[in-house]
């Protein structure tokens, strides 16, 4: 099986749950920007969570199912049709050989992503499917999709097989139900993020700390796999001082002399030497994945035991709705 | 074969380890406060501590100048019988017991040497005119200088393969540029500081660009991207314009 690319969109790459393990070697871990949703679309279709999925951001891209398939898009950022035609998003949806498959712009989010049965094929490279256009490593050829591409998918699991026969059965396009990402867990309020406090913390001034939770910032058009940069109040240190460049982490808030808070995403780079006041926490690097240039972003603070509480009550639902989607088949 | 070197002696002044959350699958640990060959040997003993007997749910080990970044899996540490509660406290108590042997003064691996061409030409150093200007050092004093240098890696970071290089002069330092260039040519050679780099792949970047070398410092074909590892020692030999674009690697 394979997938033909027609239009190629803004930018469409093969991503899956990254590459850890290369990070001393100034290699990012990378991998889906919104990594939660690249799970619950491989879910959608039966594939095991750390499928590789193609990542497209705000315009989509135009692909060709070259065998009958089994597709779902999950992520805010882009809809999705076949044939012109609009399907709903975060189910499975059966397309046919020949079909046309896209992603449609939307006016809110940033990203989505498109997880075919069988998973996209191409070579592991340490471990992971995911492409990191920089290193010109892994994914397609290392680089981002362009008109042509081929694209190979794996062979399609047996659950695959089974939700394809059920619709089939039924002689549907897609089911009725459907499994958001986004409402999974315990949800942050709308427009914000929870963060932790990180290592520089103490060292920003009260109103720094005050401003961080009260204050609302604007993303500005400085958004890429790397990070966002943040506008707002202002966030100053005590007393500023040369810092020595150490590890870094998804979602850390770091900020540089201007005061104006960066937000880190899986692109980021393994060390870096500002100062951080916070990190967001995992399950709402999602949400992160999601924003766009002239969004608001708020803060809110969570204990760390929170954080890792609020990661095991999305997981158990996301385990919750795999079964589910099993039992509907079985 | 690997020989064991002692490193320089830690400052009996030595900052004691400190371990930190850093957001939700991370911790900080903290060994040093300063840039130095001392702090350098402790991080890289630590990495090899937490390599060789992996703390469990531990997903990656990445060394800086003066700390070690140890990235968990918070699911993986309770499902191992880390309190939810303290999934944090549980799994730093695990790295402080694989550290709380540390010497102060380290045995490491001495690292392997390197000698990267570099051709100073005026199209490549477009911040040479600028540092002589400053430091009142002439161009062919600067390349002196830096041919003569013997660097350490502290450790690659920033971009795939990027080494950050100490053991500059000090007369030759440099701020960061007031404004960063958008594209910084692969093999570019900066300065700021004390320290060195070489650029593996076009980035953005601030660093002061003194020459270009030909040598391909990332790999991503090869077993190992980054050619360079931490605790290598670099020194630069000049090469001419026609050297560098008739440049093979072997």
């Amino acid at each position: 099986m394979t997938l033909t690319v027609l239009k190629p969109g803004l930018l469409t790459t093969v991503q899956d749950q990254g590459r850890p393990g290369l990070q001393a070697q100034g290699i990012p871990v990378g991998g889906a920007v919104d990594a939660f949703a690249a799970r619950v679309a491989n879910a959608l279709v039966g594939n095991d969570d750390g499928s590789a999925v193609l990542e497209m951001v705000l315009q989509g891209a135009q692909l060709r199912a070259d065998q009958d398939t089994l597709v779902a898009l999950c992520g805010a950022g882009l809809g999705l049709a076949v044939n012109g035609v609009e399907m709903l998003s975060d189910r499975p949806v059966r397309v046919r050989a020949g079909e046309i498959i896209s992603g449609i712009a939307r006016a809110t989010g940033a990203r989505a992503c498109l997880a075919v049965a069988g998973g996209i094929d191409v070579p592991r490279v340490f471990g992971s499917r995911s492409t990191y256009v920089r290193g010109r490593m892994g994914g397609f050829e290392g680089r981002p999709l362009i008109a042509g591409d081929v694209v190979p998918v794996g062979k399609p699991s047996e659950l695959s097989g089974a939700l394809a026969k059920a619709l089939d059965a039924g002689g549907e396009r897609h089911p009725a139900w459907s499994v958001r990402p986004e409402t999974l867990g315990r949800v942050a309020a709308k427009g914000g993020v929870r963060v932790v406090r990180a290592p520089e913390w103490k060292r920003f001034t009260p109103a720094a700390q005050a401003a961080l939770f009260s204050g609302s910032y604007t993303v500005t058009k400085d958004v890429d796999r790397m990070g966002m940069r943040l506008q707002g109040p202002r966030l100053d240190l005590i007393a500023p001082r040369e810092e020595i460049s150490s590890g870094m982490n998804i979602g850390v808030v770091q900020v540089p002399p201007n005061g104006q808070p960066i937000v880190l995403l899986v692109g980021r780079q393994s060390v870096g030497g500002y100062p951080r006041i916070a990190a967001v926490v995992s399950v709402d690097h999602g949400r992160l994945a999601q924003l766009r240039p002239g969004d608001l972003l708020t803060f809110a603070e969570v204990t760390l035991a929170d954080a890792h509480r609020l990661l095991q009550a999305r997981e158990r639902d996301f385990l919750r709705v795999k079964n589910e989607i099993i039992r509907r088949v079985a | 074969m690997r020989i064991f070197t002692a490193m320089p002696a830690v400052p009996p002044n030595m900052k004691p380890m400190e371990i930190v959350p850093l957001g939700d699958s991370a911790l900080l640990v903290t060994l040093g406060d300063r840039i130095d060959e001392a702090n350098h040997a402790r991080v890289r003993a630590a990495t090899l501590a937490l390599e060789h007997a992996r703390p469990p749910a531990v997903t990656e080990i990445v060394p800086a100048y003066a700390s070690v970044t140890v990235f968990y899996h918070p699911l993986q540490a309770i499902a191992e019988g880390a309190p939810e509660s303290d999934v944090a406290g549980w799994l730093a108590a695990r790295v402080r017991e694989r550290l709380a042997r540390l010497p102060s003064r380290p045995s490491v691996p001495a690292g392997r040497r390197w000698e990267i061409p570099v051709c100073y030409d005026a199209d490549f150093a477009p911040d040479l005119p600028e540092i002589a200007a400053r430091t009142g050092v002439s161009r062919d004093n600067i390349v002196a200088m830096h041919t003569q240098a013997t660097f350490l890696v502290y450790l690659i970071g920033f971009a795939p393969g990027f080494p950050y290089l100490g053991g500059l002069p000090e007369q030759l330092s440099m701020p960061r540029r007031a404004e960063s260039r958008k594209r910084v040519a692969p093999g570019s050679v900066g300065i700021i500081g004390t320290q060195c780099c070489v650029y593996p792949v076009e980035t953005p970047g601030g660093w002061n660009l003194i020459g270009r070398t030909p040598m391909r410092l990332y790999r991503p074909e090869s077993d190992r991207p980054a050619l360079l590892r931490a605790g290598d020692r670099v020194t630069f030999h000049a090469i001419s314009r026609q050297e560098f674009d008739g440049w093979k690697e072997s």
